[in-house]
């Protein structure tokens, strides 16, 4: 029932240029242009029309162009922003076209405004660099067949070598700066375990007799190793026979060997 | 009595032997000024040996050849050679710049220095994206910004622009009016 299309067209809009490729019932693919933005589209059309640029048949490109949008459309593919703004543009000026003139003005002989002007003014500015664009490209390629040599080792190339004493001086410093500052760190960081605490704790009480708590928490350098501190002489007051001696409230406590 | 002992004055052969050695070892293109500074002779007698090097190089069909690129001089391979040339270095032309791109260079080549508005204008579509792949490889670069509503910024072409152009100068650019016979014979 369907007949088969005679083409279908596939848009490509990577890159802020669409490629249209026509593709015939063989499944043969035909690239027909890739355009860089809407201008680039509307030469082409006009090139397709035969058609004048000084006298663009304003209705019938528009009609195209609107059919190229509309594929685009119907084949899901975003339609840039700019390709819009030339088809309003081209209704517009179309529009304008089909309005009667202005008999007064005619009458007084003034020269009609082709509302087509300002967009042939652009395509012909356009072109030109289209082509500057071709001549650039052209130039590039030709360039890429010529080969300076590569670069020669120098203290630019090398900025290494351009180091003295003084450079590796400071580096020095700077190393040993950091170095202190990771000691600082480590010793905040060092923690006794339990463990180690409780031995601490014993051996002195047992060499020595007696210590004295306020003087022994006195030599803890961090909360933690404090709270460890308190808690191993609790371990050895329960555990081992050790006595708790205080000659007066909230005077020191003596830890005694029994 | 000065002490600056006077540099023996070099023989034209020698002075376009060591001209030749010091375009060799230049990285970039170098100027016929800063190569008399640093051999202490005019610019007159500097470009004068670049000529005759140049003619040399010509005469006897070498592989290489002196060419003027950027303000500078540089040596070079010949075109002819560089099938050989990419067999031997393994590489493949660099990725060619898109439509997109060129024409917006070519746009900014011609009417730097040139806003992005401005561009879009000449070009009727948006060129953020081109313009962004042409300061990556630096082949333009931000030239202040227009004082006009919104300030923006203004964009012109690089010396790495003519060198990958293979440019002296932009003059060396032809003129984008004669771009106007090729527009003008669309019909």
């Amino acid at each position: 029932m369907s007949q088969p299309e005679p083409e279908i067209y596939t848009f490509d809009f990577h890159k802020e240029t669409a490629e249209i490729l026509a593709e015939s019932s063989d499944e043969l693919k035909l690239k027909i242009g890739e355009f860089a933005g809407p201008l680039d589209l509307l030469l082409y059309l006009i090139r397709q029309e035969q058609a004048n640029i000084f006298d663009i048949p304003i209705a019938r490109i528009t009609d195209e162009y609107l059919r190229f949008i509309r594929l685009m459309k119907s084949l899901d593919i975003a339609v840039a922003a700019d390709f819009l703004v030339m088809a309003s543009t081209l209704i517009e000026i179309k529009s304008k076209m089909l309005l009667p003139r202005d008999p007064t003005a005619e009458a007084a002989g003034e020269e009609m405004d082709d509302p087509r002007q300002e967009l042939v003014d652009r395509l012909l500015e356009y072109e030109k660099y289209k082509s500057a664009a071709q001549m650039l490209y052209e130039k590039t390629t030709l360039e890429q067949a010529v080969f300076a040599r590569g670069k020669i080792e120098s203290d630019d190339a090398n900025a290494e070598i351009d180091a003295g004493v003084f450079d590796l001086l400071t580096v020095f410093q700077k190393i040993v700066a950091r170095r202190a500052e990771e000691i600082k760190m480590e010793i905040h960081r060092e923690e006794i375990s339990l463990a180690d605490m409780i031995r601490d704790l014993k051996r002195r009480i047992f060499e020595t007799g007696e210590v004295s708590l306020i003087a022994f928490f006195e030599e803890m350098h961090s909360r933690r190793e404090l709270v460890t501190a308190f808690i191993a002489a609790l371990e050895i007051v329960r555990t081992e026979s050790v006595k708790l001696i205080q000659k007066k409230t909230f005077g020191d406590v003596i830890l005694r060997k029994v | 009595m000065s002490e600056t002992a006077a540099q023996p004055a070099r023989g034209t052969s020698e002075l376009v032997a060591v001209v030749e050695a010091l375009i060799f070892v230049a990285d970039e293109p170098i100027t016929s000024k800063l190569i008399g500074e640093v051999l202490d002779e005019d610019k007159q007698a500097i470009e004068a040996a670049v000529e005759q090097l140049k003619q040399e190089y010509e005469n006897r069909d070498s592989g290489l050849q002196i060419r003027e690129i950027a303000g500078g001089w540089q040596i070079a391979t010949r075109t002819e050679f560089h099938e050989e040339i990419r067999k031997f270095l393994k590489t493949r032309p660099s990725a060619k710049l898109s439509i997109a791109s060129l024409e917006t260079l070519a746009v900014i080549a011609y009417k730097q220095p040139v806003t992005v508005p401005e561009i879009l204008e000449i070009r009727g579509v948006q060129s953020a994206s081109a313009i962004k792949t042409l300061l990556d490889k630096r082949l333009i670069v931000a030239k202040g910004r227009k004082e006009t509503v919104g300030r923006p910024m203004q964009y012109g072409t690089s010396k790495d622009f003519l060198i990958q152009f293979g440019l002296k100068d932009l003059t060396e650019l032809p003129s984008v009016e004669d771009f106007e016979d090729l527009a003008g014979g669309l019909t």
